[in-house]
C-alpha cells in the first residue's frame, strides 16, 4: 500500500476539553475535503467516540487526523492511540452493548460502522492504538 | 472549565429547550440537572427539545438524552426531540442508537403542536 500524507493535526486528549477540540477539527478538516454531510457528521461522531474513550479508559493519550492519499483516493485517517490499560477481550469490546462503564457499549463497533476501513492494535498493560479511514467518494 | 448553560424556557404549560452550543460532556450533564429541576418548579405536562442546531451526536450524548427523556416520562410530563438533522439521524443509525418510544417532530413548531395533542390542551 502506498499511502501518502498530506496533512495532519494532532490532538492531545488530557481532559474533556480534547473531546471537543478533536471533533471540532475533525469537522473542521472533512468540511475542507467536501465529504457530503452525512460522511462529515460519521467522521466527527467516530473522534468524539474515540476520544472519549481514551479519556474514560486510559486516562490521556492522542488523537491524530490525517489527509491521505492512496491509489487515487483521498481519505481521512483518525488514528487513536494511548498507553493505558489496553483490551484484554477485544471480541468482547466491539460486540454491540458491552460496557465496563455504564455506557450504552456502542462506541467501537459504532466507529467500525461509521468508517470505511478500522483496525484495533492493543497490548493489556500498554496501551491501544485504534486507526478507522473514511474515502471521499 | 466553564460550563455552559442551554436556555429553557417557558411557553404556558411547557418548556422549550433549544440547543444551540457545542455539547461537551458537563453541558449536557447540566442540562440533564436544570431541566428536573425545572419541570419540577413548574409543574409543565410538556417538554420540547429542539435539535436543529446540533450536527453530531454520539453514544455519550444519546445516553443523556435517552436518561433525560426517561426523567421527564417519570416527572409525569411529555417529550417531543425536534429537529434532528437527516446526517444525525443516519450516524445514530450507524451506532445502533433506536430511541426507542421517544416522539419527534420535524420541527418546534410541529414539536409544540404534538404536545399540545399529547397533553389534550
Ligand atoms: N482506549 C481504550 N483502552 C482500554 N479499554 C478500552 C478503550 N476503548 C474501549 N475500551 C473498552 O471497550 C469497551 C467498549 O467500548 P465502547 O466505546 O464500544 O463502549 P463504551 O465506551 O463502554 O460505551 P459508549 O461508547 O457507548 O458510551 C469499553 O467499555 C472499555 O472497557
Ligand atoms: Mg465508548
Amino acid at each position: 500500500m502506498n499511502e501518502r500524507m498530506i496533512e495532519q493535526v494532532r490532538v492531545p486528549i488530557v481532559n474533556e476539553l480534547g473531546i471537543v477540540t478533536a471533533r471540532q477539527k475533525g469537522r473542521e478538516i472533512s468540511k475542507k475535503l467536501l465529504f457530503n454531510s452525512v460522511d462529515q457528521a460519521r467522521i466527527t461522531t467516530a473522534i468524539s467516540e474515540l476520544a472519549r474513550n481514551i479519556y474514560l479508559y486510559a486516562g490521556n493519550g492522542e488523537i491524530l487526523i490525517e489527509v491521505i492519499y492512496s491509489s487515487g483516493k483521498t481519505g481521512l485517517k483518525i488514528t487513536a492511540a494511548d498507553s493505558g490499560p489496553g483490551i484484554t477481550d477485544v471480541r468482547q469490546a466491539m460486540q454491540m452493548g458491552y460496557t465496563s462503564s455504564n455506557g450504552l457499549g456502542a462506541g467501537l463497533p459504532g466507529v467500525k460502522r461509521l468508517m470505511d476501513e478500522f483496525s484495533l492494535e492493543t497490548e493489556p498493560g500498554k496501551g491501544t492504538v485504534i486507526t478507522a479511514t473514511k474515502w471521499i467518494r | 472549565m466553564n460550563i455552559i448553560r442551554i436556555p429553557i424556557l417557558k411557553l404556558k404549560d411547557f418548556l422549550l429547550v433549544s440547543i444551540q452550543v457545542e455539547l461537551d460532556d458537563n453541558t449536557v450533564m447540566r442540562f440533564q440537572e436544570d431541566l428536573v429541576q425545572r419541570i419540577s418548579e413548574t409543574g409543565a405536562s410538556g417538554v420540547v427539545i429542539d435539535l436543529t442546531s446540533v450536527d453530531m451526536i454520539d453514544s455519550f450524548i444519546a445516553k443523556v438524552l435517552g436518561d433525560v427523556v426517561q426523567m421527564t416520562k417519570l416527572m409525569g410530563a411529555y417529550v417531543v426531540l425536534t429537529g434532528i438533522q437527516p446526517a444525525v439521524s443516519i450516524t445514530l443509525i450507524d451506532l445502533g442508537i433506536t430511541f426507542t418510544g421517544v416522539r419527534t417532530a420535524l420541527d418546534l413548531e410541529q414539536g409544540l403542536l404534538l404536545l399540545e395533542e399529547m397533553t389534550g390542551e
